[in-house]
């Protein structure tokens, strides 16, 4: 089969992969890139736990060729921390108890960084709305709906 | 045409462990040189956490911190059998065989504190954070760092335990059914409240209010996170859940997350959790299983919470909006 | 979550140090950060990937299987059928001594549900080897299927499984698991009232996040090492031991890390075939369900019809309850008969009742296999005891809350399956539902104790 060659920036670093035509940006992350923290719950796009952001926007990694992100900023879970520092929205995750079997933690925690970088104060109905793309079987929501408004307080705290 | 409110009750029980018992689950405990302990299974974490809880449950037999403990777990090269994780017996039987292992470690522990201490072990007691003290004598004490280094470097002491936990197995009499199922049940009772919509046959669930008899909160965020997750499976169920809506015929299966319904984050109830705790005589620290029966009783108790609302009785799962509208139509022409 | 310790307080030692605190999870820094290791997040080099060919039919002869033109395509590494699977006739349970062995690997003669398995095609890629298996030809003879449990229990109905020779499974107490207790008939006839209701439920599926799978790497020391998320490792190597005829040394399992169970993974429909398909290439193999295999074709829980007959007095005391019960197992077995007695065991659920009579029948039916769930069981037992509690109540004119009061056990009280009751807790329960859901009980009712009896 064909190889494409793709380069885009990911977590920061410059990225250069020969991957095959057709090749969706999560298994360009996951198999070529050593990047696992995209789940692949359904591979069509219905659960959310391969979100990414790129270019600043959510995308669904599994529904993304890969060959669209060139020269793109991906970003995914695996790069939010800043080495033992966690961002505002894994500390609340990790507060709130919003984590069982963890697979869908990763996107959910990528909805969540988007929602809070482009409205960093969102009430409870725009927290449902930002995770409704994203499947829990685990935890009924409410603890992931909780961390979420307790990070964008913390948010609004430190930024007071 | 109208929302109409109602709320219904539901009471339940629930075995913990394999039914009828002949479920073994070992484990294995030792020391470090430095005075780690390491806990070897082979059971699975399914995301309930088995893991933090076993090492909580170690730690307090042990009389370490919980930190100190590692679990290595599901290996089947290292870990001894474990049945597995399902029926509601994680805990409660992996949790009894790591009870032995440690208590054996820990009598070893003790045993070597002692030499060093010049004393005898049944006048030691640990202090949980890293220490053995005699009893009463707080500054005749050795860390469990330097017991791990004497016994190792010093006594030829493995400070280790082997730990087995086995309810027999109970054969069924085959003409009364007489038979021991499990040695312990969990308990719960649910009120739901709703508003049904005439009109549409929806169903909205307002609250949802859970007591939950579970023998002993080992963790109690984690057991909540446990009953929270499993009471939004259990409204689910009554709602929205099945793979053939239309069994026994075959069609309309959902195959995804788009066509398989469940409850979003937008369709939550308001949900209160109250747990009661009477400690199960074999349990460890008095544990059951709650990680099957929190999902059960929300259902019936939805169930019966439509009917006060409208009238109609749903004898068949999921109550979906069509099965509620039918049943409405049938009982106008009725 | 409030932590209501009044209750049973002098039965707990509330010494202890470790035990009772909310410490944090010792996994949520891996899952937040994406860390945590799942078995799917490993690669491996030269992995092959494993795709089904299923059956299109709930019940059909296989007349020939032709892989030619499967073989041909590009990337292609092997094509896995029933004569490679040395001991291809297997069934979960009888590590325990439940059998008989009813299921085939990899289907022989006959399908019997849509989804059943039929060749296995591997590949380089998932996609050549989805688009070899859409070139695998298999030519059946469609029969009749069996789809529901009336149809299966009906004189007459073909076979669904001839393993069994009946589309029930077969006990030793014969074809349901009883339970007897007291005398239902006496009961009935002394009752003010008489409830017969009929309960019913279709399948349901775990829907875990992560779907069903494994990836198994052959080793150079001739073992075979299988990352797996299993629920129950020593379940999965013992049986892939069996089917492979392969001693259990020679298999590694590795997991214990799991992305959502509730029982939908202790089924073994996935490691043996993959670790025999890296045998047979000695390459690494992944063979993990597509979420509609997850959804379809991965073991739901049962759907269960049960008729249950109560006699109630006017009082409020049942005194007797008849119960049968129809556990839809599929096509196969595999944990349904312990699901089946399971239910058995469970009825006539948290109350002391002197007449009970229960069946329990594990059915055959042309159908995805069912296994354990959640619950597994009991939970559509509780659906529909508890809707039948609520019927009863209405039907004296009594408060649903107050008519549980009334007919729950207490310590001591004989069970139905002959056990004392000990540690009961569903007065308690009740009580405090009573206050945090604001449903007012009778004083007499607030008073009562798990422990004891009035009187």
């Amino acid at each position: 089969m064909a190889k494409v060659p793709v380069q885009f920036t990911l977590n920061g670093s410059e990225r250069a992969e020969f991957v095959e035509s057709g090749a969706t940006l999560l298994t360009t992350l996951r198999d070529r890139m050593g990047d696992t923290s995209p789940k692949g719950g359904c591979h069509q796009g219905t659960c959310g736990a391969c979100t990414v952001m790129v270019d600043g926007e959510l995308r669904l990694s599994c529904l993304t060729l890969a060959e669209t992100c060139e020269g793109a900023d991906v970003r995914t879970t695996a790069g939010l921390a800043n080495g033992e520092v966690l961002t505002p929205v894994q500390r609340a995750f990790e507060d709130a108890f919003a984590a069982q079997c963890g697979f869908c933690t990763p996107g959910m925690i990528m909805a969540a960084t988007a929602l809070l970088e482009r409205n960093p104060k969102p009430d409870r109905a725009e927290v449902i709305e930002a995770i409704s793309g994203n499947v829990c079987r685990c935890t009924g929501y409410e603890p992931i709906i909780r961390a979420v408004l307790s990070a964008a307080r913390a948010n609004s705290t430190s930024a007071a | 045409m109208a929302k109409k409110r109602g709320r219904g009750v539901a009471a339940v029980n629930y075995p913990t462990g394999m039914n009828l018992g002949g479920d073994p689950t070992q484990a294995l405990v030792h020391s470090t040189p430095t005075g780690g302990i390491m806990v070897t299974l082979s059971s699975v974490d399914l995301g309930q956490g088995l893991r933090q809880i076993i090492a909580q449950i170690c730690a307090e037999t042990m009389g370490v911190p919980t930190d100190a403990v590692t679990i290595d777990t599901a290996d089947t090269d290292t870990g001894p059998h474990c049945m597995g994780t399902f029926a509601s017996r994680g805990t409660h039987r992996v949790g009894n065989a790591v009870i032995q292992a440690a208590q054996e470690a820990r009598q070893v522990m003790l045993e070597v504190a002692a030499e060093e201490l010049e004393a005898d072990p049944v006048d030691l007691e640990t202090d949980g954070v890293g220490n053995i003290h005699v009893k009463g004598a707080s500054n005749r004490n050795i860390s469990i760092f330097d017991t791990a280094l004497a016994a190792h470097f010093k006594h030829g002491r493995s400070i280790s335990g082997r730990g087995m936990f086995l309810v027999p197995r109970s054969y069924p009499e085959t003409e009364t059914g007489a038979m021991k199922p499990s040695t312990c049940y969990a308990h719960a009772c649910t009120v739901a409240e709703v508003e049904v919509d005439d009109e549409t046959g929806e169903v909205a669930v307002l609250s949802i209010k859970n007591v939950f008899e579970i023998g002993r909160a080992l963790n109690p965020k984690m057991v909540e996170q446990q009953l929270v997750g499993g009471s939004w499976m259990g409204i689910s169920h009554a709602l929205y859940e099945t793979t053939e809506p239309y069994y026994p015929k075959r069609d309309h299966g959902g195959r995804d997350y788009n066509e398989y319904l469940m409850p979003g984050p937008g369709d939550l109830a308001e949900t209160e959790i109250a747990v009661l705790e009477r400690p199960s005589g074999d349990g460890p620290y008095g544990a059951k299983g709650p990680g099957e029966m929190c999902a059960n009783p929300q259902i019936p108790a939805v169930a019966n919470a439509i009917f006060d609302a409208v009238g109609v009785r749903i004898d068949t799962l999921p109550i979906t909006p069509e099965r509620i509208l039918r049943a409405l139509k049938q009982r106008e022409a009725a | 979550m409030k932590l209501s310790k009044s209750y049973f307080a002098d039965e707990r030692d509330d010494d202890l140090v470790e035990v009772g605190q909310s410490r944090q999870r010792s996994d949520i820094r891996g899952h937040v950060t994406g860390k945590t290791a799942y078995f799917g997040d490993r690669t491996f080099p030269g992995l092959l990937h494993l795709k089904m060919v299923r059956s299109p039919h709930h019940h059909a002869r296989i007349k020939r299987i032709d892989t030619s033109e499967a073989e041909k395509h590009p990337g292609v590494a092997r094509i896995v059928t029933a004569n490679d699977v040395p001991h291809n006739l297997y069934t979960i349970l009888i590590l325990i001594q439940v059998g008989p062995e009813d299921e085939h690997v990899l289907a022989v003669d006959k399908v019997r549900w849509k989804g059943e398995a039929v060749v296995a095609v591997l590949a380089d890629t998932a996609r050549a080897a989805e688009e070899a298996a859409a070139k695998v030809k298999v030519d059946y003879e469609v029969l009749d299927p069996v789809l529901s449990i009336e149809d299966a229990l009906n004189p007459g109905a073909p076979i669904v499984n001839e393993h069994h020779g009946r589309n029930y499974y077969l006990y030793d107490s014969g074809e349901c698991r009883k339970v007897r207790f007291g005398n239902v008939e006496e009961g009935f006839a002394s009752a003010d009232h008489i409830l017969e209701e009929t309960y019913q439920s279709g399948p349901i599926e775990h829907a875990p996040l992560e779907t069903s799978g494994c990836i198994v790497a052959p080793e150079a020391n001739g073992r075979f090492t299988c990352y797996t998320n299993t629920q129950a490792m020593f379940f999965t190597l013992d049986n892939a031991s069996i089917i492979l005829q392969m001693p259990g040394h020679k298999l590694h399992m590795v997991g214990g890390t799991v992305g959502g169970g509730f029982g939908g993974k202790v089924d073994v429909t996935i490691e043996p075939i993959a670790i025999l398909a890296a045998k047979l290439t000695g390459r690494p193999v992944s063979f993990i369900y597509s979420r509609e295999e997850e959804m379809q074709v991965s073991s739901p829980r049962a759907a269960e019809k049960l008729v249950i007959k109560d006699g109630v007095m006017n009082d409020g005391r049942i005194v007797a309850r008849q119960v049968t019960a129809y556990i839809d197992a599929g096509a196969y077995s595999r944990h349904s008969p312990y699901g089946a007695q399971k239910s058995a065991a469970h009825f006539p659920g948290p109350y002391t009742i002197p007449n009970v009579s229960v069946d329990s029948y594990c059915v055959y039916t042309n159908r995805t296999p069912s296994s354990a769930m959640r619950g597994f069981g009991v939970t559509i037992g509780d659906f529909a005891l508890e809707v039948q509690m609520d019927k009863l109540a209405r039907k004296i004119g009594m408060d649903p809350l107050e008519f549980r009061f009334i007919n729950a056990y207490r310590d001591g009280d004989m069970k139905a399956h002959r056990q004392l009751t000990e540690g009961a807790a569903l007065i308690e329960c009740m009580q405090e539902v009573s206050i945090i859901a604001d449903w007012p009980v009778d004083e007499r009712f607030m008073a009562m104790s798990s422990r004891t009896r009035e009187n």
